[in-house]
């Protein structure tokens, strides 16, 4: 359910889509407007929106009215797009996930105007570039993430081996360690788990293993449909040979949790996942704590490393009464100070490239140094060229791997028939 | 009496209805155009759908069939005076009792592969060589799904059944025990047909309740199109993909469908009274 977040992945159906206020600041000096943002829920990240609203409140005198969303990303785009459909002002400023500025653009305010270029050259031009559709600037960036390998450093010592570096190299860790910890009566150890039901989650590992093979991005900028290429067909054949081999038969149903409970059990080698499992893993309560690495995920045999990028954006409803206003808050949020605030106190991965050789930054959180690499360099999904047939894409493109991955089909059949959907799907590549 | 009827249920249908005769989209739903019956032509056309149709009769058929067998079995069983049936009546309760969304993810940490508990028992007791990933596999899923579903719903049907079994008149079984009729006998003879209207009435309750399937589906499995039920399918084209007027259209085909099973399974039922 979660693609790119910090926090459980249990079925938060349960929550439904019930809006909740959280915090509602009573008195209004003179002239004072009133605001609402919403803002995810997940462990701090509440808390954290709350403080930084109340230092943008106390400095403006606007007041502002936090409301949590659902945590479940799926869920909160089915309710934004509800609010923003029946054309509501009742929120102002929008947490939205890194995929949707392409669905959600039209109903967003330009930022440009009140965002100069010095400012936004601060940030990750890909999320910038991202958040950009036909010239507008839909949404700020506002935290980042992106796919990392964790392993399992006490095992790679015991068994003499180095962390690797190419998919083939981590195949072959993989399976040795399993079958000498299997042998040493460990049985329920695992090569590599990763997130391979069908949902949100496949899409970004999948394209991690197409891009990283040089296999391209499903679609490609100008729209054209590149799936069907010999250099994805050879990453999802290798992904494929995975299945009962290093990796569970399970992890054709395992989400981020699922794979980070097995991880963190102590049950596998390696581990794909964004960067919120690596405070997790070395939690207190951790059984792998001080045992774990992280890294960028490996090469493919001639490609680059490639991570899929997350992360969450600020955007201003057209329909808010106050946009100005609105638009400073999200300047205010955005900002190199706030930015550091939150990865201080909360792990919050910052947009901005200044803050990883930030000496207070590295201090809290050393571990920003080994995952830079991997956010400056992270991969879009192909959600801004399809804008609001990107959902079925990335439905049409998980459903495909995973019958690939589930044995049902060959990769070069599947990707063959998946281009076929495509182009019937946006019209020949024209979205 | 009328008037609530048609605007709680018939005004929503109704447009709902209406919405899948259009192209209407989440984004634009003003913009909205009748395009008469296009969504169900390429309803009908798409492998998927037929798949969720699919998922959905072997679901209902084999967790209603399933629930109906055990649940029978319990009923006889409580029907039964011995100490304690109260406290044990209330017990096999707990499992209709827990929320469907709050079962569906006890039962998927209990089927994992890795530290699922069902794995642990079945391998400890030598019946499987090695952990199975029932919810993953394409071949398990759909069976360990309807499983959970029979487990959460048995109660249901035995308390439905108890009830059927406590109206039956007791001079039936007093002569039959008068004349000395084999237990199995009179079960077949004397409580079966006259069970027959609280069976019929328990199983179309499931049978409607089992071919909309949703949440346990949904939290078990996701989008998998190996679980992939009716409602499922409707759900992920209006939300998930904002297809309005295809989503619509799917949903007024599960209506149909259910509607039509229904007609057809009542029309049996009375068949088979009038020929008993």
């Amino acid at each position: 359910m979660i693609f790119s977040r910090q926090g459980p992945a249990l079925p938060r159906l349960a929550y439904g889509l019930i809006l909740t206020t959280a915090l509602a600041v009573p008195s209004l000096p003179a002239g004072a407007e009133s605001l609402s943002i919403s803002c995810g829920a997940v462990g701090i990240e509440l808390s954290l929106c709350q403080q930084g609203v109340e230092a943008w409140s106390k400095q403006t005198g606007h007041s502002v009215k936090v409301v949590s969303t659902p945590n479940s990303a799926t869920e909160r785009l089915a309710l934004y797009q509800q609010i923003l459909g029946a054309r509501s002002a009742d929120i102002d400023v929008l947490q939205i996930d890194v995929i949707w500025p392409g669905t959600l653009a039209a109903y967003f305010i330009d930022l440009k105007p009140y965002v100069d270029d010095a400012t936004l050259s601060q940030h990750f031009g890909t999320v910038v570039k991202n958040n950009t559709v036909d010239g507008r600037l839909v949404a700020m960036p506002w935290f980042t993430s992106a796919g990392m390998l964790f392993y399992r450093q006490d095992l790679l010592t015991k068994y003499a081996a180095e962390p690797p570096q190419t998919w083939e190299e981590l195949t072959v860790i993989a399976r040795r360690i399993q079958q000498a910890e299997r042998n040493a009566g460990n049985a329920r150890m695992q090569g590599f788990v990763f997130q391979a039901k069908g949902y949100e989650g496949l899409t970004c590992d999948a394209l991690e293993w197409v891009h990283s093979f040089g296999g391209q991005t499903i679609v490609n900028a100008a729209g054209e449909i590149t799936i069907n290429n010999p250099q994805a067909v050879a990453a999802l054949d290798l992904a494929a040979s995975w299945i009962g081999e290093i990796a569970p038969e399970g992890v054709l149903n395992y989400d981020e949790e699922a794979s980070r409970g097995v991880f963190q059990s102590g049950n596998a080698v390696f581990m794909r996942n964004w960067p919120y499992a690596w405070a997790l893993a070395q939690a207190d309560d951790s059984p792998i704590r001080g045992n774990v690495g992280v890294m960028p995920l490996p090469r493919g045999p001639d490609g680059p490393s490639t991570s899929t990028l997350g992360g969450w954006q600020l955007a201003v409803s057209r329909y808010s009464r106050h946009p100005e206003i609105a638009a400073d808050l999200v300047r205010f949020l955005t900002s190199a100070k706030e930015q550091k605030r939150r990865a201080i106190q909360g792990t919050y991965a910052p947009t901005i490239p200044a803050l990883y050789k930030d000496a207070d930054v590295l201090e809290a959180v050393p571990q920003f140094g080994a995952f830079y690499d991997s956010f400056a360099t992270a991969v879009a999904r192909p959600s801004r060229i399809t804008g609001p047939k990107y959902s079925r894409v990335s439905a049409e493109f998980y459903a495909s791997v995973h019958d690939v991955l589930a044995g049902k089909q060959p990769a070069a059949q599947s990707l063959e028939t998946l281009s076929r959907r495509l182009e019937r799907l946006s019209r020949g590549g024209r979205w | 009496m009328l008037t609530v009827l048609a605007m709680v249920a018939g005004w929503p249908l109704a447009r709902t209805i209406w919405l899948g005769l259009t192209d209407a989209s989440l984004s634009t739903p003003e913009a909205a155009e009748f395009i008469g019956l296009d969504n169900f032509r390429y309803l009908l056309q798409d492998p998927d759908w037929w798949r969720a149709v699919s998922n959905t009769l072997v679901f209902a058929v084999v967790s209603v069939t399933l629930e109906t067998l055990l649940g029978l079995g319990i009923a006889l069983a409580l029907n039964a005076h011995f100490r304690g049936r109260g406290a044990l009546r209330a017990a096999i309760l707990i499992p209709w009792a827990i929320p469907t969304v709050v079962s569906a993810q006890m039962w998927n940490w209990m089927y994992n592969d890795v530290f699922g508990v069902l794995n642990h028992i079945l391998v400890g007791m030598g019946l499987l060589n090695e952990p199975q990933a029932w919810t993953a596999s394409p071949s398990t899923a759909l069976l360990a799904i309807t499983l959970v579903d029979v487990w959460k719903t048995t109660p249901f049907m035995a308390l439905l059944l108890l009830a059927g079994l406590q109206m039956l008149p007791r001079d039936c079984y007093d002569s039959a025990r008068v004349d000395g009729v084999h237990p199995l006998r009179v079960f077949w003879r004397v409580t079966l047909p006259l069970l027959r209207p609280a069976l019929v009435v328990a199983v179309i309750f499931r049978l409607l309740d089992a071919l909309r399937v949703f949440d346990l589906i949904y939290v078990m499995s996701g989008n998998n199109r190996d679980t992939m039920s009716m409602s499922v399918y409707a759900r992920q084209q209006l939300v998930d993909f904002g297809d309005t007027g295809y989503g619509s259209a799917a949903a007024t085909l599960v209506f149909a469908i259910i509607a039509l099973l229904t007609a057809i399974y009542l029309t049996a039922a009375r068949v088979g009274r009038e020929d008993t």
